[in-house]
């Protein structure tokens, strides 16, 4: 397949994101931040799906990363851009690295009903949690980056270059981390464990690694949209339907790159902004049967026809 | 208590069929929370219809009941037929996400169906009159759910044990090839199993319909709560699913009563536990992996 042109194509498009963003309109700004906070989630659920899990229960962590970013600024004052995204990646990580212990032991469809579970637990205590706002959740803005305080017209701009960073960043370190042994251990494990128990490695410590990476993934995810959302509510961030959404743009777009995710998750913004405005009532169902197709026909992703193609050229 | 008796029964409907089809088919059906929805909304259309044609408000009972039937019986094979048997020998994993997809589908099909505006017929309901139980009153109406739930429980199980049939699916479900190889039409197995589940979801839709506005979004309320209740019960095990649905019911009911916030999130809460402690669920011992 010649050289691997992962790794240029992602700083080359973190070069042309962050230079076109000043002469993009607002919308557009929001468009892409938008598309590369559910990227960022995605890639920790392919990461999951490389090693042969389905979690759906990704929400769990998104909407902790989304609330670690709108306390900070609605308890604690804090509105750094830097901290909140800090914050909600720790969070989710440590959270990911309790439950992890015990997820990691399931499989298949346990797998995806635990994960789904505890993912409900936040929800139900998020609703009836009247200090964070219950249902309806609060608003948050973000004021400074890093400490340097941010004009107005800036704060959008300055959400979508950091998006642009942390989605390149974690793109390019998970291309480096796949080709690595640890993350090679990932394919290993879907396919055949007592394999891989045999050659001495643990599954079980792979298994719980890419989970909380996962987790961070989305936790990142979750503050960043906190942040160009500017609100945060359980609905639209733990329920399952949330986490469903995941499990749509990883299975649309395939584990087969780093780059996939973001891919498929602008398509998926793209066609879901068009959508809502022209035919709000059947918005899912050309959604369910994208998925059918998909799985029926590209079982390896979108990203498969590329791959496709190449090898015909 | 009886809060949780009514509640669980209620459940029960729901849950059962989805452990029927998962424990033949192996498939985890997330579309049986539309199914579900599908019913709720053609039974309450029907039913509205009946009585504002000025027909006899008892009548409705009847109408609500073969709504609900008739949705699983023409969803149910629609569904095995055209989309599912294509994806059989798969791994669960996929024919989970198959269904949710199906899923999506559906309850934007119910949405185009019935506009999105909540329905509301109460008739059948408040016909019935209230109960009085030492000093709580309780709705007559909640008292024939119970007795529907049974009854399709008892029936379900009567069919399997007793019937050729049943008999023949008990037989698919603990060795799908041997049971090829001895003559039985499995794919026909197959599709008498998701059309009873299916038209269990719908019947369970149907019977709720009059006791709550029917709305959009209540399919994906209830697929989570049923797939607490077959976890906790354990996939596939009958028994498991009335287990399952009763605590589930008690356990809601006492959050409900001594402390209302906790009252969603106490259900996932023995969902979580009953996994971690019990990971295959409380009746999924071998012995016991029978419908």
């Amino acid at each position: 397949m010649g050289r691997d042109r992962t790794l240029p194509t992602v700083w080359a498009a973190l070069v042309v994101l962050l230079a076109a963003g000043p002469f993009l309109p607002q919308w557009a700004l929001s468009f892409v931040s938008v598309a590369l906070y559910l990227g960022i989630v995605v890639l920790g659920m392919a990461l999951l799906m490389r090693t042969g899990l389905v979690s759906f229960g990704q929400g769990l962590y998104y909407c902790l990363g989304a609330y670690a970013a709108g306390t900070l600024d609605h308890f604690y004052r804090i509105s750094d851009l830097l901290l909140m995204a800090i914050a909600g990646a720790l969070l989710a990580a440590l959270v990911a690295l309790v439950l992890g212990l015990l997820l990691a032991k399931y499989r298949d469809i346990f797998f995806a009903m635990l994960s789904l579970a505890f993912s409900m637990i936040l929800y139900g205590l998020l609703v009836k949690t009247s200090v964070l706002g219950s249902t309806d959740g609060f608003g948050l803005s973000v004021k400074t980056f890093a400490g340097v305080v941010l004009g107005r017209h800036w704060v959008r701009y300055a959400i979508y270059a950091f998006a642009a960073v942390i989605a390149a960043v974690c793109a390019a370190a998970m291309h480096r981390y796949l080709d690595s042994h640890l993350g090679r251990l990932a394919g290993a494990v879907r396919d055949n464990e007592l394999r891989v128990e045999y050659m001495g490695a643990s599954v079980h410590r792979v298994i719980h690694l890419n989970y909380v990476i996962a987790a961070a993934l989305a936790g990142v995810g979750g503050a960043l949209m906190a942040a160009t959302i500017g609100h945060v509510d359980p609905e639209t961030t733990a329920n399952w339907t949330t986490s469903g959404e995941f499990v749509f743009i990883a299975i649309f777009s395939g584990t087969g790159s780093v780059l996939a995710p973001f891919l498929g998750a602008s398509i998926f913004e793209a066609v879901r902004t068009f959508a809502l405005e022209r035919f709000p009532n059947t918005w899912q169902m050309a959604l369910g049967v994208t998925m059918l197709l998909v799985i029926m026909f590209l079982p390896g992703g979108l990203w498969s026809m590329f791959r496709l193609s190449r090898r015909g050229a | 208590m009886i809060d949780g008796i009514l509640y669980a029964s209620w459940m029960f409907i729901i849950a059962v069929g989805l452990t029927l089809i998962y424990g033949v088919m192996k498939i985890l059906n997330v579309a049986h929370g539309s199914l579900y929805a599908l019913g709720a909304y053609t039974a309450a259309a029907f039913a509205g219809s009946w009585l504002g044609h000025g027909h006899a408000p008892v009548g409705s009972y009847g109408v609500l009941l073969v709504a609900g039937l008739v949705v699983g019986l023409i969803a149910g094979p629609l569904i095995e037929r055209g989309l599912l048997r294509f994806m059989y020998g798969r791994e669960e994993i996929v024919l989970v996400l198959v269904t949710y997809a199906l899923f999506l589908i559906l309850e934007d099909f119910t949405k185009l169906l019935f506009g999105v505006d909540p329905i509301l017929v109460a008739a059948p309901y408040a016909l019935l009159g209230n109960l009085q139980l030492g000093h709580l009153v309780y709705p007559v109406y909640s008292f024939v759910l119970v007795a529907v739930s049974i009854l399709a429980g008892a029936a379900l199980a009567l069919v399997l044990k007793r019937t050729r049939q049943g008999k023949m699916l008990r037989a698919v479900i603990h060795d799908r090839e041997m049971s090829m190889a001895l003559g039985i039409n499995v794919s026909r197995v197959y599709l008498v199993t998701f059309t009873a589940g299916a038209m269990l979801a719908a019947l369970g839709g149907a019977i709720t319909a009059p006791t709550t506005s029917v709305q959009p979004g209540i399919g994906a309320e209830v697929i989570v709560l049923a797939f607490a209740i077959v976890v906790v019960g354990g996939l596939g095990s009958l028994g498991g699913a009335a287990l399952g649905a009763l605590i589930v019911g008690l356990v809601r009911s006492a959050a409900v009563h001594y402390r209302p916030e906790v009252e969603l999130f106490s259900v996932y809460v023995v969902m979580a536990l009953v996994l971690i402690v019990r990971p295959k669920g409380l009746f999924a011992a071998p012995e016991a992996r029978k419908i």
